[in-house]
């Protein structure tokens, strides 16, 4: 994949992601406020310079230290979240539909049901009855209950592949089970397992603010969930105080912008059937490359359709 | 009579579901260690809401409740009879109040604003994503980034954001809460005057999302189809564009009827969190009081509710599918 061929949409979220990566890495290293240290009073306004940039929470805490503070918290539970789940599913899917059998049966079974019922109703009644709640514990339960739909997408379109013709070559020669499954089956779903991953990310950090607003966040750290929890709880909108809950709230949807934007762009790069039809050709043509698309796409058939039924839909679902 | 075969199995399929959600219900609960009504009571007591007499009598009544002095499997059966005889329990923090009132009193709020958002959302954010996938140009382009920007946007930050630009700043609609100061719920036009000014906002921040996901949904669906087989034909043959369009917009559409129903899911998550911002009194509002206090049978009977409504749902699209796409049934009924 040459860097030619991605879009200006991947730039400008590619841009907006490392911006908030940036800002949850270096930021705590600039801004050098203890975000548990009381530096102004009760809602103080914004003045410039110096720890009150963005005014103080209604602890009298910097809310600049607090945003910086948790992002990162946020970004580490959706990292943490994320790649567990991602990891689970594709090990689940991956067995189930290139095993076959009744271990699909059994499996289907399981991913099916977790699929039927709301992730945050689980995810509220593990966090309710656990005795301590912190950010780790936290990433955790929702990692280990947010997977059951990358099971599936990985499921149906790892039993596509299991009727191709390179998997009988493989079994020829003597390749075992989980070594087929690595080289053989999962460079197929590599595509889709990253932008699986990326709405992980994003769902996860939007479960955990979903969490903390409830009242069940992480009782030790600051998140952007926490920093809202305590915005609607004291009673910020009302009062007008907007820098305690407009930077956490801007950040938050920039997070989550910025991961589905880069999510549907890789999309269209994996995907060239999303393309436009009409543009995409005339793009192919002009640059002289890609000219064997449209039949590598109809190849591709069963796999890039199964990707395109799943992912869009399940973008808006999963949260 | 494949049809009822195919309904038969989505129903059985449904009820076992239902029971692996009681199970759930059920069991994490009993995981907080030692006896979750000693772990309970002993909070109540350390947040002083209530005198020693009163824990004690609170303690036998979960007890009983509870059964816990019983065998691990009869409480669930216990459970179960009494979830099946419309009994939620009794709450912890305002103890006397049985569950079923407390929800009975925020459920009416919460349908009000989530039922009108889920029907008017699905049906515009669908029209939008079929037209701007299928004009293209700007309006494409356009209607994309509002919609992947809308639909991205956290619920609640979309409600933040209005409650204070249109109700703090503007003043335009009132800030909080679902009826004025002094009123109680009835039903007279008065009444309804008024709450629905309070309505307005919750709506809109769960409507404007919620078309945003389905219009992103709908555009890919119908991109996907206008670059297949059947177009290209119909292309070539000179079929007319609107007639094409039809067939366009009808396949496009079943994904994103199955997509309604588990969309539900979604957006009952997202309005919980909106009643919070507007302290709207819905579930909620319930849910976060409940929290709040530990009060265990109103946050399980909540949960219980989601689930129902959001198995219901599916159940309800799954058989509606099986009337509309005849190769859905064919292929249920074929595959083992």
């Amino acid at each position: 994949m040459s860097l030619r061929g991605l879009s200006p949409r991947f730039w400008v979220a590619a841009v907006l992601v490392a911006f908030v990566v940036l800002v949850g890495l270096i930021g705590p290293l600039i801004v050098s406020t203890n975000p548990d240290a009381t530096v102004g009073g009760l809602y103080e306004e914004p003045r410039c310079c110096g720890p009150l940039i963005l005014g103080a929470d209604n602890e009298g805490q910097s809310v600049i230290s607090n945003l910086v503070y948790g992002t990162r918290t946020s970004l580490i539970i959706g990292l943490v979240a994320g790649l567990i789940g991602t990891a689970i599913g594709l090990l689940v899917g991956l067995v189930a539909g290139y095993r076959g059998g009744w271990i699909d049966d059994v499996l289907s079974a399981i991913v099916n049901v977790g699929l039927a019922i709301p992730v945050l109703v689980i995810i509220i009644l593990v966090s309710v009855s656990l005795p301590k709640r912190n950010l780790y514990t936290l990433a955790l339960v929702i990692g280990f209950t947010a997977w059951f739909w990358v099971a599936r997408a990985v499921r149906a379109q790892s039993s596509s592949i299991r009727t191709r013709e390179h998997i009988d070559v493989a079994k020829l020669s003597g390749a075992g089970f989980w070594s087929i499954l690595r080289r053989d089956v999962l460079p197929y779903l590599l595509s889709y397992v990253v932008m699986a991953c990326i709405l992980q990310i994003s769902g996860a950090i939007l479960f955990e603010s979903t969490l903390s607003m409830l009242g069940l966040g992480a009782s030790n750290t600051t998140s952007l969930g926490t920093m809202l929890y305590w915005a609607i709880q004291w009673g910020s909108v009302r009062t007008g105080a907007w820098w305690a809950f407009v930077p956490p709230t801007f950040m938050l949807t920039l997070i989550v912008f910025s991961l589905l934007l880069l999510q549907s762009s890789l999309n269209e790069v994996f995907n060239p059937r999303l393309r436009r039809g009409r543009a995409a050709r005339k793009k192919a043509v002009k640059e002289g490359t890609e000219l064997g698309t449209p039949i590598e796409a109809g190849d591709a058939g069963p796999v890039g359709t199964e990707g395109i039924l799943e992912s869009p839909v399940s973008a808006g679902r999963d949260r | 009579m494949a049809l009822a075969r195919y309904i038969g199995r989505k129903v059985a399929w449904t009820l076992v579901v239902f029971v692996v959600a009681l199970l759930l219900n059920f069991l994490l609960p009993r995981l907080i260690p030692g006896n979750p009504v000693d772990t309970i009571v002993g909070q109540l007591a350390q947040g002083g809401g209530a005198g020693g007499e009163q824990l004690q009598q609170i303690h036998e009544q979960y007890m009983k409740e509870f059964g816990l002095d019983k065998p691990m499997w009869q409480q669930f059966f216990i459970y179960v009879g009494n979830v099946f005889q419309g009994d939620l329990g009794t709450s912890f923090a305002q103890y006397p109040a049985s569950v079923n009132t407390l929800i009975a009193q925020a459920l009416p709020w919460s349908i009000a604003i989530m039922l009108p958002a889920i029907i008017v959302g699905w049906i515009v954010g669908n029209l939008l994503g079929a037209v701007a996938a299928f004009k293209g140009g700007w309006l494409d382009r356009g209607a994309f980034i509002g919609s992947l920007f809308l639909s991205s946007v956290p619920p609640f930050a979309l409600a933040i954001i209005l409650l204070f630009l249109v109700a703090v700043k503007g003043g335009i609609l009132p800030v909080g809460g679902a009826y004025s100061f002094g009123l109680t719920p009835e039903f007279s036009l008065a009444f309804f005057g008024d709450a629905i000014t309070y309505w307005w906002l919750p709506f809109w921040s769960l409507v404007l999302v919620y078309i945003g996901g389905q219009a992103v949904g709908m555009r890919s669906m119908a991109i996907y189809e206008l670059g297949s087989d059947y177009v290209n034909y119909n292309r070539g043959l000179g079929v007319k564009e609107g007639h094409t369009v039809r067939y366009i917009f009808r396949n496009a559409m079943l994904p994103q009827f199955t997509g309604l129903a588990l969309s539900i899911a979604a957006l009952i998550t997202g309005g919980l969190i909106t009643e919070l911002v507007f302290s709207y009194p819905g579930l909620g509002s319930l849910l976060f009081a409940a929290i709040g206090q530990n009060d265990y049978p109103v946050i399980s009977a909540i949960t219980l509710l989601i689930t129902i409504a959001v198995l219901i749902a599916n159940l309800a699209a799954d058989i509606l599918t099986g009337f509309i796409d005849p190769r859905i049934r064919a292929v249920q009924s074929g595959e083992r």
